[in-house]
């Protein structure tokens, strides 16, 4: 049997006239490494508590493992560990008796409950740690707390949401690590949803980028980002003619498109880093003075802006402020 | 679905002895009220309370207090799933693969048994004070009652609990469920002194004839025969259990 691990279609939500989920189709195979992106409120957490049978679907169906997730409810809950977005521990247990509990609540019994206790603390360095109450750990310890409990019963699927959300930068990192180490060395299959760019293209095998409710785009990060292509040049300038520089610039085959607006210009471009000077050249010609030049390869921010027309609400913009954007969002109209 | 898994039941039941023994404080503070109604009411109503003639007050008043105890602790056992609604944990526990009957069965197992052990603690100061208990086999009869009573109001608090929202509902069903169910139940006097319309209401109190049973198995005196409290008894504690349960079975988690 070579079925999907997750194979949903048609999954809609409802809340009182306000569509959160639309009618999402989702394929993801064993072994894979998927990803939901999306701003806040786009409807990953509900996609989520669907396939995860914590609330029932408005419309459409789905099945985790084999099963379906409105019929077989105890059949998905077997085969399904989570990591909710919110926290789900009891702060006034142990960390290993938090994790104790949950292995009995899975039939496992005391030896096999032990072994598995002291595998997932080693996985997410809290072994010392087993013996303190929850309360007492910060809140990085009690996610990797978390997402220890959600493998310790071997699960076929790991759904994680959020799992690093509010974390420093070096929690994230080792997180990263252990939902790859666990994804390739135990094969579980991981779902796992994030507003994070970096993280979603440093993760994941596939993502889905989902905004209000909708799948906008589908594919492994590499080529959505191979679908923007070009990689985008921003010329801060000082004075001058923009409008001119911009028609200057895109009469150039390389450039696919350029875009001025207040003090900068935006361009697209192949093999920018080779094609700056001349840039920087035909501006100069132009009596038009640059006071910076930057340039990035397209990131999974770039696939956002282009399907959706805005930027991602919260998500880290990696330089760049209120006007770049202003620029970017424009240049989307004028794409090839 | 009505699967019953004793594993995870014995998993909830032991998650609640764990909490109850590490809140120490917690317990301390449940068990103040009772005891200090069972210490002042008792020496300051001894003289002047109309009780059944030849009855002690003391041995009238303990058995009213450890049914307080019962319907103040169990009724907050059900209702703390509340709090693991707000710090969810309840979702840890709901999306486990374990029937929701199994789920209802480990709360109240758990809470049935803080509230008993309560219950039982306040038999200490009660019997330093005067009460005297008729033998063994009557305590042995009081833990039926104690239970019956403990699994009714845990299950009436689970069954609130599902309906709730969010906290807000709390205090509400505290004081205005948990208060007239005590003072109505015969608890501190005999339900005979009331007016007869307040009376009707005492009748229809499932904690009246906790209390009288209670009274009957431990001190040997009782308003109504024992079988008809452990009737009534029975009945309201099936009825509340398979509320609680029910409720619980459709309530959402979010
Ligand atoms: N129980 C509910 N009742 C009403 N609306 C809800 C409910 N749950 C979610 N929503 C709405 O559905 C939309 C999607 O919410 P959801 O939590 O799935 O977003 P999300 O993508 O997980 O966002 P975030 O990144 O903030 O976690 C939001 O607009 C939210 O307000
Ligand atoms: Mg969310």
């Amino acid at each position: 049997m070579n079925e999907a691990a997750i194979a949903a279609s048609g999954l809609t939500m409802r809340f009182d006239g306000f569509t959160a989920v639309d009618k999402v189709d989702l394929h993801i195979e064993k072994g894979e490494l998927f990803g939901l992106l999306g701003p806040n409120g786009a409807g990953k957490s509900t996609i989520i508590k669907m396939l995860t049978t914590m609330i029932r679907p408005t419309d459409g169906s789905a099945l985790v493992w084999g099963h379906d997730i409105g019929r077989e409810r105890d059949a998905v809950r077997s085969s399904i560990g989570v990591v909710f977005q919110d926290p789900s521990v009891d702060s006034q247990l142990t960390g290993r008796e938090n994790l104790d509990f949950h292995g009995r609540m899975y039939g496992m019994d005391a030896r096999l409950r032990q072994k598995r206790i002291e595998d997932v603390l080693d996985l997410v360095d809290l072994a010392e740690k087993a013996d303190v109450l929850l309360e007492d750990y910060s809140g990085g310890m009690q996610r990797r707390l978390e997402i220890a409990r959600g493998l310790m019963h071997h699960p076929d699927v790991l759904f994680l949401d959020e799992p690093t959300l509010g974390l420093d930068a070096q929690t994230r990192r080792y997180i990263w690590e252990y939902i790859q180490n666990m994804n390739r060395s135990e094969g579980v299959t991981v779902v796992i949803t994030t507003h994070y760019m970096e993280e979603a293209d440093y993760l994941c095998d596939r993502v889905a980028i989902i905004d209000r409710g909708r799948i906008v785009a589908l594919d492994s990060p590499k080529n959505l980002k191979d679908l923007i292509g070009a990689d985008l040049v921003v010329l801060e300038v000082g004075d001058g003619h923009l409008d001119d520089l911009a028609g200057l610039l895109s009469d150039f085959d390389w450039v696919v498109s350029a875009e001025a607006s207040g003090d900068a210009v935006a361009l697209r471009v192949d093999h920018g880093e080779s094609r700056i000077p001349e840039i920087v050249l035909t501006a100069s010609r132009a009596g038009v003075k640059i006071r910076s030049v930057s340039m990035h390869e397209p990131t999974l921010e770039d696939v956002f802006l282009e399907f959706t027309g805005k930027k991602m609400r919260d998500a880290d913009t990696g330089g760049g402020g209120g006007k770049l954007a202003a620029v970017q969002s424009r240049m989307r109209t004028r794409r090839h | 679905m009505a699967r019953i898994d004793p594993y995870a039941i014995y998993s909830l039941w032991l998650r609640e002895m764990i909490r109850f023994f590490r809140l120490k404080s917690r317990v301390v503070g449940s068990l103040a009220p009772p005891f200090f109604f069972l210490a002042i009411l008792g020496v300051g109503f001894r003289s002047t309370m109309v009780v059944p003639e030849g009855v002690n007050y003391i041995d009238f008043l303990a058995p009213g207090i450890i049914g307080m105890t019962l319907l103040f602790s169990a009724t907050f056992g059900g209702l703390s799933m509340l709090w693991d609604r707000e710090f969810g944990f309840l979702r840890e526990i709901m999306v486990a693969p374990v029937s929701r009957l199994s789920i209802v069965l480990g709360r109240t197992a758990g809470g049935v048994t803080t509230a008993v052990m309560q219950g039982v603690i306040i038999l200490v100061p009660g019997i330093l004070m005067g009460l005297k208990i008729t033998g063994l086999g009557g305590f042995l009869l009081s833990l039926v009652f104690m239970v019956l009573i403990a699994t009714t109001f845990n299950s009436l608090g689970l069954a609130f609990a599902s309906r709730m929202k969010d906290m807000s509902g709390f205090s509400l069903i505290m004081n205005f469920m948990v208060f007239p169910v005590f003072l109505l139940s015969g608890a501190l006097f005999p339900v005979e002194n009331l007016p007869p319309w307040l009376r009707i209401l005492s009748y229809l109190d499932p904690l009246t004839y906790g209390v009288d049973g209670l009274r009957a198995s431990l001190v040997g005196v009782s308003a109504f025969p024992l079988v008809l409290d452990l009737a009534v008894l029975a009945a309201c504690c099936a009825g509340s259990l398979a509320l609680g349960a029910y409720l619980f079975e459709i309530s959402d988690v979010e």
